[in-house]
């Protein structure tokens, strides 16, 4: 779903000079993301066909990827680095569900612009895809849904996925999120069943589906759309939990993709704001 | 900067007609599936609804399982409302059969008088009083088993022994049965003495001589596992272990008919090996081998299509030849040449609830110029726009309006309750969850009276034979909005019009009548096999007919099973629109016997025989 990386140190052009003396063949972190989703993909289409067409999908990961040189090069002048693009190509063509060709190209292209458009202060505020994806299934009920299935009914996939991402989030130095996010759910599931008397395996069954793994690992630890403070992102996550929880008992069928829509953003206009305050001007 | 701000104009244009173009395209696919009254004017034909006109008042009862599922009961018990056409008496007029699934509930068998309207005869024949749950049957060697016989899902007719009478078969969430048709005058069960399963909780079956013997095969499709007793749960684990890829329900039975009145179980000898939530089965001749294969939808997972092999084994070849790669709802399957070229088209429906679920129903089309071991099929629903059908149930292909061209009729609507309250939100949720949620019964949200894709309107797209279909349901009078199930084709009246025979869960059965607006020719063909070893079957089910005119062709082949828990009538329609002749009819009987006739007249029945082997 998301469509940014998670950077540490290493990253970027801060990083670059470590990146010489670790030579050519030290891991990128920028790729780890990609390499999960991309596993992540690879195995459940081999072992259950979960793509709704390989046309499909490479359709979302090329306008993705087309739209992020394009917009890049025009914008900045340089060629931009392709990962968060090649994730938010790769998560629309997972999660996006229709019979038709023209939403994923369409929610790729959305995704790539809202970062390029709706900025403040230097930074996107939306993750691109989670932008994408909640404006398709609002514009287009009638030929858009998401994933809401489980990619078979084996365990260990599921297993693996889970300790990978937890890794490879704890790596990126991101875990803090997944995991307070993950508590978050599971506690407001409880409250979710006790308000509304549907039993508890029922109210938190969705956290045990694919969608929510890649919503856990790539959505909500997207370091660009994401505060700067650790203790204040997982405040965010869980109230991100809480609207979404907010969201479910009105039935609300998006609710994740709703909840982190309205309050990402929200709390990063605060922390950029807030952050602007509190630096003195040079 | 000036760069920067103009590329930030550039790109927020862009941004901007992304999401004006999501919806427009989004609008104008939903619009598709809505009524087109300019369009329908030239479509020539009317629907009009005539069931109680024509005598049938059939209303349709659920079954009530094991109180353990009264939470969930309206979407558990949420089949059986079937028709299955055939004339049974041979008095040149279609009857049908209706079957009902309310425990101590009575199946219909409505014979047709000729004079437009019906009469239950079921009783009298002696096919009524099969929904039964009591002690009377108690089976020692499955005590857990549910007394009684259970209840009705389906039927479908075929002339097993080859008596010129089509015979009746009927599958049940209990014990299947057949009745051997006594010269149209009554039935005999003979259950017991052909072997048939003791229990099966199934949802479709279907007639087919695989292995071209000239005797009818039966292939039985089981929905759930055959070991659960849905009145007496041994427990709640019951449920699907996943929405998308469950392999827990039922088995299959494909039964070979030795030909003397009794059938050997020979599935897993022949290689069907599936354990699928099958609610459809559909035989035809997909590979052009001359044999019959097996197309199965599958409800929570992928369909799939079993290659016949010279009728020595089957082979599942579904992802290789391209329809099992997405995994789906499927709950009808049916066959149409929708572009008048000789492919068979496959149609299975699905679910497409807005805001929610939209899996669209699927039409597998063969690519052009693939050979037999090359065939690759290319999913066209949405191309065709006939991919948006709601919660989408039975569906046939006919020619409603004489053109030429094959139309599309469809029904949906899964449960239809509280008017303004909807299940889907809680549906949607467990859902998702892993197997070991979903799989129990007793972690499903209660439905506390709630509908889920309710009050769904039907679907009759009309084919203009250039790639697209219309919508028309609504101008052409199909305007009942009940929990549709079965859907049959028949020209009841012999008037060369398909008429709709509409079979609803918990609701009454419909007759749509159809009024063709004159000069759309048509011919048809009922075909009768010899009925001896090395010919075909009587009923010649599985025949291929081929009918060109005026540099068109057109082609049908005659099934048993089509839809969901339906079966059209056994003769073949063909509308041929403003011609008044028809060049050339090539048939391909079962037995692999090619028949040619040339310059057959139109706006007629014929009833071909199988000609003698030379």
């Amino acid at each position: 779903m998301p469509a940014d990386v998670p950077v540490l140190a290493p990253a970027g052009r801060a990083g670059s000079a470590e990146r010489t003396r670790r030579g050519a063949l030290a891991l990128d972190n920028r790729f780890l993301p990609p390499i999960l989703i991309t596993c992540i993909l690879l195995t459940a289409h081999l072992s259950f066909g979960i793509l709704e067409s390989y046309q499909r999908t490479a359709l979302a990961i090329g306008t993705a990827i087309l739209a992020e040189l394009v917009m890049g090069r025009l914008t900045y002048g340089t060629w931009p680095h392709l990962a968060s693009a090649y994730i938010t190509g790769i998560s629309v063509g997972i999660l996006v569900r229709s019979p038709f060709f023209w939403p994923y190209a369409l929610c790729s292209l959305i995704s790539i612009a809202s970062k390029y458009v709706l900025r403040f202060n230097g930074r996107h505020l939306w993750n691109p895809s989670n932008f994408g994806l909640s404006a398709v299934l609002f514009l287009a009920p009638e030929t858009v849904s998401h994933l809401s299935v489980q990619w078979g009914n084996v365990v260990a996939p599921m297993v693996i996925i889970w300790l990978l991402g937890f890794a490879i989030t704890w790596r990126v130095g991101r875990l803090h999120i997944s995991l307070t996010y993950i508590a978050s759910f599971l506690l407001l599931s409880l409250v979710r069943s006790e308000i509304t008397g549907t039993p508890w395996p029922a109210t938190v069954a969705p956290i045990t589906g694919p969608m929510y793994q890649l919503f856990v690992f790539f959505m909500t630890t997207d370091p660009r759309t994401t505060v700067s403070n650790a203790r204040w992102q997982c405040v965010v996550v869980v109230l991100v939990a809480v609207v979404e929880m907010i969201l479910r008992l009105n039935e609300v069928i998006y609710a994740p993709f709703y909840a982190l829509f309205l309050v990402g953003p929200t709390a990063l206009l605060i922390d950029t704001w807030r952050r602007s305050q509190s630096t003195p001007n040079v | 900067m000036t760069r920067r701000r103009i590329a930030w104009v550039l790109w927020a244009a862009v941004l901007t007609s992304s999401l004006a173009a999501v919806k427009s395209l989004n609008d104008s696919a939903a619009a598709a599936t809505r009524h087109d009254a300019a369009a329908a004017m030239r479509f020539g034909f009317a629907l009009r609804e005539s069931a109680r006109a024509r005598g049938v008042e059939f209303v349709h009862q659920a079954p009530t399982f094991d109180a353990q599922l009264a939470h969930i009961m309206p979407q558990v018990a949420s089949m059986g409302a079937s028709v299955a056409v055939a004339d049974f008496d041979r008095d040149g007029r279609d009857d049908f059969y209706v079957t009902n699934s309310g425990e101590d509930s009575l199946n219909c068998l409505y014979r047709n008088k000729g004079d437009g309207t019906f009469e239950d005869v079921a009783q009298a024949m002696g096919v009524a009083a099969l929904n039964r749950v009591d002690d009377s049957h108690g089976d020692a060697a499955r005590t857990f088993m549910v007394r009684g016989s259970g209840v009705s899902m389906g039927a479908v007719w075929g002339d097993y022994d080859n008596d010129g009478y089509d015979d009746l078969f009927v599958y049940k969430y209990g014990q299947p049965e057949l009745f051997h048709n006594e010269h149209g005058q009554s039935f005999t069960r003979v259950t017991e003495r052909a072997g048939l399963p003791r229990w099966s909780n199934a949802n479709s079956a279907t007639w087919f001589d695989y292995d071209r013997d000239g005797f009818l095969d039966l292939f039985l499709a089981g929905y759930w596992p055959d070991d659960v007793d849905l009145w007496h749960l041994m427990t709640t684990r019951i449920m699907p272990e996943s929405f998308e890829y469950a392999n827990n329900g039922g088995r299959k039975y494909l039964l070979h008919n030795r030909g003397d009145g009794t059938f050997e179980d020979k599935t897993e000898a022949l290689g069907i090996t599936s354990h699928r939530w099958t609610l459809a089965v559909i035989a035809a001749d997909f590979f052009g081998s001359g044999y019959p294969d097996l197309f199965l939808a599958n409800d929570y997972g992928v369909p799939e299509l079993y290659a016949n092999r010279r009728g020595t084994r089957f082979e599942e070849v579904g992802r290789t030849v391209g329809i099992s790669m997405s995994p789906k709802s499927g709950m009808n399957a049916a066959v149409g040449d929708v572009f008048n070229d000789g492919r068979l088209a496959i149609y299975k429906t699905n679910i497409s609830e807005p805001g929610v679920l939209v899996q669209g129903n699927d039409l597998w089309v063969p690519k052009r110029d693939a050979g037999e071991r090359a065939m690759e099929y290319e999913n066209l629903a949405s191309s065709l726009g006939v991919d948006l059908g709601g919660w989408s149930w039975g569906a046939q292909f006919g020619d409603f309006n004489n053109d030429g061209t094959q139309d599309l009729y469809l029904v949906n609507g899964y449960v239809s309750a509280g008017e303004r309250s909807s299940y889907w939100y809680d549906f949607a949720e467990i859902a998702v969850g892993h197997s070991t949620i979903i799989g129990d019964a007793k972690n499903w949200p209660a439905m506390r009276g709630r509908s889920l894709s309710g009050f769904q309107r039907k679907r009759v797209w009309v084919n203009d034979g250039a790639g697209r279909f219309t919508e028309v349901a609504q101008v052409v009078g199909t305007r009942d909005t009940f929990d549709g199930r079965a859907v049959a084709l028949a020209d009841l009246d012999n008037r060369g019009a398909l008429d709709a025979i509409v079979a609803n869960q918990k609701g009454p059965l419909l007759i749509y009548t159809n009024t063709v607006t004159p000069g759309g020719h048509w011919i048809q063909f009922l075909l009768e096999g010899s009925g001896k070893r090395g010919g075909s079957n009587r009923g010649a089910i599985g025949a291929r007919v081929e009918v060109q005119w005026q540099g068109r062709r057109q082609v049908q082949q005659v099934t048993a099973a089509s839809g969901f828990s339906a079966q059209n009538q056994r003769r073949l329609h063909y509308g041929l629109g403003a011609a008044d002749r028809v060049d050339r009819v090539v048939i391909r009987w079962p037995s692999g016997r090619t028949q040619t006739i040339n310059d057959p007249s139109a706006d007629t029945l014929h009833r071909i025989q199988e000609p003698d082997a030379r």
